[in-house]
């Protein structure tokens, strides 16, 4: 199969042989966790338990709300001993509404649905049981699983990529998953791929996990569907936009969904998820981490119940070496730094690395060199150095016109910047302020196409009461002639 | 131990980063010029010598001075190390028996006025080098025109190191012997253009000329290094040589006796210098693949012209300077075209099925 060169991207190093080596361990049950009610991209989920009561493991915790939403399940039976505030894994270190649950140890499943042959199923049905499993991007965008695949009822779906490029660095979670359970992972494809419709499936792997691709290639020899698709080894080839260029040679248009050239991407974990939600009836509690990073002691990954603090997952690691200079959740091109310990373990959460300062390698800020680099390498075809000019100067409107909005915040230009500059800071500063005037433009806009309405609503009704007392002299005028 | 303290003021992704630092750059541009700075001053002697050391002491007293008067952090930034590359392209650029004011002149004009006014490193819109080259040319065109014939280090006739001393500090006046013509001169005043064993000369560099802009041989060592590591792209000094290279080889075809051969236009004066670190210099140079090879023919057409046609046998230093002019222009056309939208940036349309491509 041909395969085509996205622009740009970068090399950095892969870091990934201390935990690709490891088979998945399994964490002990965590004592308490922490179940945030917004794990996912779109409207949180709606608490229906209350604190006290005794829940089951796989019982909903709280319903999805709105078109793009998820529910959330109990990770393990126990007692939920708290709604409210726990410190978000976001920077902020904000609190987030969150179902604090005691575990009683026992793992006590509720009853779920038996299992049934998940190919006698309807498209329809597939896609309501992902969407009540709570099944989410697990790749990090936590963009709910079932409302992409609803997009394959209005638009039809040509091929299916399953996105096993796990291109940055570090993370290892979804190789360790091809590797262990590539059986389940196909059954997972095969059934996104008949909930979508979809004609043909590439599941794409980087070149830097030749016994995930092996193994997969077994479990989808009998599947002649299914190709296996060796992709080079290049950061970004795991965003969606690039996986689907370097699969079809299509591009994604500017504004549009990859559904609309019949294109659907959807991760190995996501598919996973998806095999022990149609098959088995079980929702998402648990994931795997990579739990990575020079200042971890036993760097490995683990298969952890959604929910569980931090601080637990690094000491059942075996603790720091070192004080690690950032911990991060995500992967160090794109992932976020932790605002403490204490913060749980989400859907999304696909590594917590800890990174020694030598890691990080930071250095001072120095002027910009106008080099170029960053233009060379960005998947995008953005010119990053004007756009950081621009933001610096407060000239976000400039910024915009440039192509702001179309950054993927991926860090290539950061990472190859030789001035040190923080350029995919400045660049997710600049895109938050576009959304907040947008979102600032639209406001005014309701209201003054509310102001209007009334303005024309009370000018009818004046109309209105004066053709009445119009009517009614010509009435009382007739009467009286 | 699991004791960590976050950072309260945390920043944004990437969290790693790649090894390459203005520092370092800067370091492998020096290294690139090694072989130039060493064949200059083995062929032109102890005077050579002085000539750097003077360039290089002038930018980096002047970026001193400015940073100072700008109460700007001064160690940080002259450990860019970006002065010292400005100083010693200079001197190699100037008659390496010059008097001792002429590179310290150079040196402070090239950041004072080149560099600093605009705001320092990466705001200047024209090479600093250049620009002091262009000034130094134009006020004192005799000093700047006096080329020596090469007199290697510890050779008979070579002028020892109290004499270079001397010469330098103008307390003897060179000898009126030494003085010489360079390659390029018959493209003024007419003459034999330089060909066979002449033109071996310029690829070892024992001719007169320039302090390090002599040797072909040396010049190309450092150009290909710079391209090897990708501190210098590649497409200008291609587009630059190739231009000038091509240009030269038509109207040597049209007529031999009028017009000088490629080669010589190649190697001879400062297209070498210029293809591989000065027309390099990212700071004035524009930032996608193709507006480089737009930047680079410029350069090499307007070499040649000056060259040819213009008052001055050497072109390069205003050649570079109108191309660095142009820079904003040429990356304000030449961008790339964004994923999923046309170059116009209007969306790609929709094509909702795989054309199969």
């Amino acid at each position: 199969m041909k395969i085509f060169r996205f622009r740009g991207g970068i090399h950095p190093e892969g870091n990934k042989d201390p935990t690709a080596c490891h088979p998945i361990a399994r964490l002990p049950l965590p004592k308490r966790l922490y179940i945030p009610l917004q794990q996912h991209i779109g409207e949180p989920a709606a608490p229906e338990v209350r604190v006290g009561q005794h829940v089951l493991k796989g019982q909903r915790l709280a319903r999805h709300q709105g078109s793009v939403s998820a529910p959330v399940h109990a990770p393990t039976s126990g007692t939920v001993v708290a709604i409210g505030d726990h410190m978000a894994p976001h920077p902020s270190g904000l609190p987030v509404q969150t179902i604090t649950l005691e575990s009683d140890g026992e793992e006590r499943w509720v009853d779920t649905e038996p299992a049934v042959d998940p190919f006698s199923l309807s498209r329809a049905e597939v896609s309501a049981r992902v969407r009540d499993a709570g099944i989410v991007g697990l790749g990090g965008a936590a963009f709910p699983a079932a409302v992409k695949l609803d997009a394959g009822n209005r638009h039809p779906i040509e091929t299916l990529i399953i996105n096993g490029g796990e291109c940055e660095p570090y993370l290892t979670c979804d190789d360790r998953l091809m590797r262990e359970g590539a059986g389940y992972v196909v059954e997972g494809v095969r059934l996104i791929a008949s909930g979508l419709g979809a004609r043909r499936t590439v599941i794409a792997i980087e070149d830097n996990k030749p016994e995930a691709l092996e193994a997969m290639r077994a479990a989808a020899a009998a599947h002649p569907g299914i190709t296996v698709l060796r992709v080079p080894s290049r950061y970004p080839m795991g965003s969606e936009k690039q996986l689907v260029s370097t699969v079809t040679g299509l591009e994604i248009p500017a504004g549009k969904l990859s559904a609309e050239i019949g294109v659907s991407v959807h991760n190995v974990g996501t598919a996973l998820a998806v095999c022990r939600a149609v098959r088995f009836a079980k929702p998402l509690v648990s994931r795997v981490v990579t739990m990575g990073g020079g200042a971890i002691r036993s760097p490995r990954n683990v298969v952890v119940p959604i929910g569980t603090p931090v601080a637990d997952l690094v000491e059942f690691c075996g603790g720091f070496t070192v004080t690690p200079s950032r911990v991060l959740m995500g992967g160090p091109m794109m992932g976020q730094v932790l605002p403490g310990l204490e913060a749980p373990v989400v859907k999304g959460t696909s590594g917590i690395i800890a990174l020694t300062a030598a890691e990080v390698h930071a250095a001072s800020q120095r002027a910009c060199l106008h080099c170029g680099r960053c233009v060379d390498v960005c998947p995008v075809g953005l010119v990053p150095l004007d756009l950081a000019a621009r933001v610096r100067a407060g000239r976000i409107d400039d910024a915009a016109e440039l192509g702001m909005g179309d950054c993927l915040s991926c860090g290539c230009c950061a990472y190859v910047c030789p001035a040190h500059l923080p350029l995919a800071h400045l660049f997710n500063y600049a895109k938050g302020e576009i959304a907040a005037r947008r979102e600032a433009q639209r406001k005014a806009e309701d209201t003054r196409k509310l102001a209007e309405a009334r303005r024309l609503r009370l000018a009818a009704e004046i109309a209105a009461k004066a053709a009445r007392r119009s009517a009614r002299s010509s009435d009382s005028t007739e009467i009286g002639s | 131990m699991t004791s960590w303290t976050p950072n309260r003021s945390p920043v944004a992704a990437p969290h790693v980063h790649g090894r390459t630092a203005i520092p370092q750059v800067m370091r492998t541009v020096l290294l690139a010029l090694l072989p130039a700075t060493a064949t200059g001053v083995w062929l032109f002697g102890w005077p050579a010598l002085n000539m750097i050391v003077l360039s290089i002491a002038g930018c980096v007293a002047a970026e001193a001075a400015a940073l100072a008067i700008g109460r700007r952090a001064l160690a940080h930034t002259l450990a860019d190390g970006s002065a010292v590359v400005t100083g010693l392209i200079l001197a190699l650029c100037l008659p390496p028996w010059a008097p001792w004011w002429l590179p310290l002149l150079g040196g402070a004009f090239a950041i004072v006025v080149g560099k600093q006014v605009f705001g320092g490193l990466g705001q200047n819109v024209l090479n600093p080098a250049m620009l002091a080259r262009v000034a130094l040319l134009v006020s004192f065109p005799l000093e700047m025109t006096a080329w020596v014939a090469p007199q290697p280090l510890f050779s008979a006739a070579a002028p020892g190191f109290l004499e270079g001393l001397a010469i330098t500090f103008g307390t003897v006046a060179a000898p009126d012997a030494v003085s010489a013509a360079t390659a390029l001169a018959p493209l003024k005043t007419g003459g034999e253009f330089a060909s066979g064993a002449a033109l071996i000369a310029l690829g070892l560099g024992t001719v007169p000329g320039s302090l390090g802009e002599t040797s072909a041989l040396a010049l190309l060592a450092g150009g290909a290094l710079l391209i090897a590591r990708r501190i210098v792209p590649w497409q200008i000094p291609v587009a630059l040589l190739g231009t000038l290279a091509l240009l030269a080889a038509i109207f040597n075809q049209i007529d031999p006796a009028h017009y000088a051969p490629p080669l010589l236009h190649v190697l001879g004066g400062s297209a070498l210098m210029c293809a591989f670190f000065i027309a390099t210099d990212p700071v004035g140079a524009p930032v996608t693949p193709s507006g480089r090879l737009i930047f680079g023919a410029g350069i090499g057409a307007l070499i040649y012209a000056i060259r040819t046609w213009g008052g001055y046998p050497e072109g390069v230093a205003f050649a570079v300077l109108l191309l660095n002019a142009a820079t904003p222009l040429i990356d304000h056309l030449v961008r790339p075209r964004r994923y999923g939208r046309l170059r116009s940036g209007a969306p790609l349309p929709v094509i909702p099925k795989e054309d199969g491509r």
